[in-house]
């Protein structure tokens, strides 16, 4: 394996998850299983628009860190991780994670394990717009559960 | 050159602008002295981290400040 099979992506304009998905697992075909999770802004409850802010000085440096983390962890073939930056509206995808491996197990547990980290420890702040207004949105009591499970 | 102040989250709101720019101070408490209380307050929480230049501070740092430092205050975050 290789760190150039790790790609990772901070976005500032939408993306389309398909295209990427379809341009990841092209690139692998020695991957038995790809394993991909995507994210998009909730529809609902009166949301009009979220918006995620990052600094740049932290927030992909800690993503590529999350990156080799997982890879060292996995057996894998190559971990793709895209997140948006930026105001997005319901129904836009915000986060793009899939791993590619021999086995689906590994490729499963890979993803699985990048997802709650990059939900609870990746620096973003996130706010909503609901009736017009913004409002900053508070960490979530069941993310750090989530990724109490894996220490 | 002064110090850049980076606020994150809803710290922005308390500031009432994303960045500030304040005339030089040796220390991050020397900074926060000369700003308004509530918002010194709010940069005081313990569950605000601090990053200089884009490094991060663990809580028993207090680095000597230089010309166009800039110092970045972030709350909890909220997940992507």
């Amino acid at each position: 394996m290789n760190a150039a099979a790790s790609d990772v992506r901070l976005l500032a304009a939408p993306f389309d998850p398909a295209r990427e998905l379809a341009a990841f697992t092209a690139a692998y075909p020695e991957a038995g299983g790809v394993v991909s999770f995507l994210g998009q802004v909730r529809a609902g409850d009166g949301v009009e628009a979220l918006e995620l802010r990052h600094y740049e000085p932290l927030t992909l440096p800690a993503m590529r860190a999350l990156a080799e983390r997982v890879r060292a962890r996995w057996d894998l073939d190559a971990l793709l991780v895209i997140h948006r930056s930026g105001v997005m509206e319901p129904g836009e995808p915000i986060v793009l994670v899939a791993a590619a491996a021999r086995h689906r197990r590994e490729a499963f547990a890979a993803a699985d394990f990048a997802m709650d980290h990059l939900k609870s420890e990746s620096w973003f702040w996130k706010r909503e717009k609901s009736a017009g207004a913004w409002r900053w949105i508070e960490p979530r009591e069941q993310d750090f559960q989530d990724i109490a499970r894996w220490e | 050159m002064g110090i850049k102040l980076v606020f994150l989250g809803r710290i922005e709101d308390v500031a009432g602008a994303g960045e500030l720019t304040v005339p030089f101070a040796a220390s991050i408490e020397a900074v926060l002295a000369d700003l308004e209380p509530e918002l010194a307050r709010a940069l005081r929480e313990p569950r605000v981290k601090l990053a200089v230049n884009g490094i991060l501070l663990r809580d028993t740092d207090a680095p000597v400040l230089r010309h166009g430092d800039e110092i970045a205050f972030l709350p909890p975050v909220s997940g992507g």
